[in-house]
């Protein structure tokens, strides 16, 4: 006969472990409970929000909800414009959307597609109030706008109808549907994402080898230098990032622009002439250099503190067994400050590609990033679909980024302290 | 692992990621009036919201400076069903996306607006200045040129000169948008300025444009905010640049640079108020939008700030700027000698186009 175990009030000890760890676990949960919902609002759902955008088209079926359904029957191929029927939907449908006001929402939804459907539009709905029981709505039409009786404003409406359209993310590599239906790219000279999203990552990738160069060195200064000197010196790291981006940035025009500090030092010296200074903003010098300084400490710290744990034993021990000191950093010290540079270097990376207010401000037109485009659409032209496709085709890079870095070196191999 | 160091890093991310914020509330009513800030938004203060407050003392108007992100701000409101703004001041152009959009509410000129002091409507004393129903313009403001007089050997007077690196060698500065400086190309390379539009709505008269920016493009520094072309005129780094008027006025006047206007073709553009539509006080919001758009407060703007009222019957009574004792008239982008050559863009051409054209000149400007 086993004898059940209980506790001093006679609780079986079995249910009362349960009990406690439980309690601990939902004291644990609720701890965490405010950081979950912080994130859940402030990062996870509007996320989710802008994957959402970047290919909702809802607005197009909503508004146009009598002429969409007729249009479905419409034989595009035809040649032909759509029959009286769906004309008149459609004059139903802008009397509507001019009462509730989205009939100039969806103008300019389309505009995005095809310029000048703002206007056309605009101009209809406002003259499309007064016509009432006319014989013909497709002459009544016509007569507002013979844009009406174009082929491909009557195909673009129909190839826009469904309440998704992968469109947006057609224009965010510059690609787009042709009059005849065909997934084309978009002519050269309007072509603009695909090579922004390779300067952005290539210039980042520049950064953050920069970074490395520039910070290996002085984290090793910092890791192997006396405690008491090291820690003045980490101040004069920390010092720059406590201070304000724009500061620093603005910082840089001064220095780097043609009647700038360095250029007037050069002229001084007599290196160049005053009619040859060098060019060394509003360009890719300006935002590396910038972009450079500002991130620097993410590299600096985790190297640092990778650094900090390697015993000099380790150095002292190779080069005792008859390594060079060069041989001795090669093979015993590098190998053991990967996992900080692979911190450093994906912090830094990750950080720039998304960078928005350096380059807009030292960038000019050679050295502006793609958040500077999805800020534009976000704040200028309100075209947020398109941001938001611009913006979900940054975040999948960044994934499949972080992917290949965890297959080459290994996420857990990454120290950030 | 240093964990202090780790901490102490902790701890700068999260006080760096909380910004905080704090809007004083009283027992009356709060006014939430939007506009862009600096001078411009001194200017108002001093001209409207102050001799406003005196007149309604349970009024008391909170201003906020985020006209810059005003469209994008004004839609998100609007979508979460949370409009906390009374009044906005947006430029016309953006007005009337919005107002396309069903976020603004109309405007009743006849009756919102108070009519002039001789009794003529206010329709007709703005006349073409409103430029949609959901807009009341207050000043007009004019994209134009400064040069440096001590850089340049000749002065130059007309747009054509803007492009003429022979004549007048040096950089230039102009605003990052397609807008303005398509329109100088195409004036500068002959166009008769009534058909500016006409030969744009064309594919050839778009590369035609390009073309001629072509000529000066490695010659120029692309500006995007307000404050970079004094600046730039002033340290040297351009000769000649395009910006607003009210900031090349202050760089010439106030701050005394060797900079001088050229006033040929500038192009007028509109700022002023609107009502967004669930505004929470919107009885007080039409209330001050009436008082500021008066004929007296609008010239009064002018002593603080050299942007022309939008009002025909406030331009007589234009006086003298409040510090520097300077007759404003001559400053006025609205002066007659001043608007000799001007234009005022076309806005649904550009609400059309403006997507388009501007890829096409963001492309343009990477080759």
């Amino acid at each position: 006969m086993t004898q059940v175990l209980t506790t001093a009030d006679g609780v079986p000890l079995k249910t009362s472990l349960h009990r406690t760890l439980r309690r601990r676990k939902i004291t644990a949960l609720l701890l965490v409970a405010p950081l979950f919902v912080f994130i859940l609002i402030t990062f996870l759902f509007p996320i989710a929000d802008m994957l959402v955008r970047s290919f909702d088209n809802s607005l197009v079926p909503n508004v146009l909800h009598r002429t969409v359904p007729l249009l479905a029957k419409w034989d595009e191929k035809s040649g032909q414009l759509p029959g009286e029927k769906v004309f008149a939907a459609l004059a139903q449908d802008f009397k509507e959307g001019q009462k509730n006001f989205t009939i100039n929402r969806l103008g300019k939804r389309l505009n995005y597609e095809k310029s000048g459907m703002s206007s056309l539009f605009r101009k209809t709905a406002r003259k499309v109030k007064r016509l009432k029981e006319v014989p013909s709505y497709k002459q009544a039409l016509l007569k507002i706008d013979k844009k009406w009786g174009r082929h491909d404003v009557w195909f673009l409406l129909k190839l826009q109808s469904g309440s998704v359209t992968p469109t947006y993310f057609y224009a965010a590599v510059d690609a787009h549907i042709d009059d005849t239906g065909k997934l084309t790219m978009k002519p050269e000279k309007q072509q603009i994402y695909l090579n922004l999203f390779v300067r952005t990552l290539m210039l980042s990738l520049l950064i953050t080898v920069i970074t490395i160069i520039l910070g290996y060195p002085v984290a090793y200064l910092l890791a192997t230098l006396p405690t008491k000197k090291s820690n003045l010196l980490i101040i004069l790291v920390l010092l720059p990032f406590w201070t304000s981006l724009l500061v620093r940035t603005s910082a840089w025009i001064a220095l780097l622009q043609r009647e700038g500090v360095i250029n007037d030092l050069l002229v001084w010296m007599n290196i160049i002439s005053t009619d040859n200074r060098l060019q060394m903003i509003h360009n890719q010098i300006g935002t590396v250099v910038a972009m450079s300084h500002v991130l620097l400490p993410f590299m600096v710290l985790p190297l640092f503190s990778v650094m900090k744990t390697i015993p000099p034993s380790y150095m002292r021990a190779a080069q005792s067994m008859g390594a060079t000191p060069y041989l001795a950093f090669a093979r015993i010290y590098f190998p053991n400050t990967i996992p900080g540079i692979g911190a450093g270097s994906i912090l830094v990376f990750i950080l720039a590609i998304g960078y928005y207010i350096t380059p807009a401000l030292v960038g000019g037109t050679q050295g502006t990033f793609i958040s500077n485009f999805i800020a534009y659409h976000i704040s200028n032209s309100l075209n947020w679909g398109l941001g938001a496709a611009l913006g979900a085709i940054l975040l999948a890079i960044v994934l499949v980024l972080y992917v290949i870095y965890d297959k080459m070196v290994g996420i857990n191999n990454m120290k950030l302290g | 692992m240093n964990k202090p160091l780790q901490q102490t890093l902790l701890a700068t991310l999260v006080a760096a990621g909380l910004a905080t914020s704090g809007v004083a509330s009283a027992a009356k009513t709060d006014l939430v009036v939007v506009s862009w800030g600096g001078a411009y938004t001194a200017s108002q203060q001093k001209a409207y919201s102050n001799p406003f407050m005196k007149a309604n003392p349970d009024i008391n108007i909170v201003n906020d400076d985020s006209s810059a992100q005003g469209l994008a701000k004004l839609r998100a409101q609007s979508e979460a069903g949370n409009v906390t703004w009374d009044v906005v001041d947006l430029i016309a152009s953006d007005t009337i996306t919005l107002c396309d959009e069903g976020l603004l509410e109309e405007i009743n000129f006849d009756k919102d607006i108070a009519p002039a002091p001789d009794g003529t409507p206010a329709t007709k004393d703005f006349g073409s200045m409103i430029v949609s129903p959901c807009f009341v313009p207050l000043i007009v403001y004019s994209t134009t040129f400064g040069y440096r007089t001590d850089l340049l050997k000749k002065a130059p007077t007309s747009i054509k000169d803007v492009f003429d690196l022979k004549n007048f060698p040096g950089k230039r500065a102009l605003q990052k948008v397609p807008t303005y400086n398509l329109e100088w190309a195409l004036i500068a390379d002959g166009v008769d300025p009534a058909k500016v539009y006409d030969v744009l709505d064309t594919p050839e008269g778009v590369d035609r444009a390009f073309k001629k920016l072509d000529t000066i493009k490695d010659q120029t520094v692309w500006w995007t905010q307000g404050a970079q072309p004094p600046q730039l005129l002033a340290d040297g780094e351009v000769v000649m640049a395009s910006a607003f008027n009210g900031r090349l006025f202050n760089a010439i006047a106030k701050e005394k640079q060797p900079i001088a206007m050229m006033w040929d073709w500038e192009a007028l553009d509109l700022d002023g108020f609107v009502l967004p539509k669930g505004a929470p006080h919107r009885a007080a919001a039409l209330k001050y939008i009436r008082f500021a758009s008066d004929t007296q407060r609008l010239a009064d703007q002018a002593k603080y700030i050299s942007y022309g009222p939008a009002r025909a019957s406030s331009a007589p009574l234009v006086g003298k700027h409040a510090e520097l004792g300077i007759d404003m008239k001559p400053h006025m982008p609205t002066n007659p000698i001043n608007a000799k050559h001007s234009f005022i863009t076309n806005y649904s051409w550009w609400a059309d186009h403006k997507d388009e054209l501007s890829a096409r000149f963001e492309a343009w400007l990477a080759k």
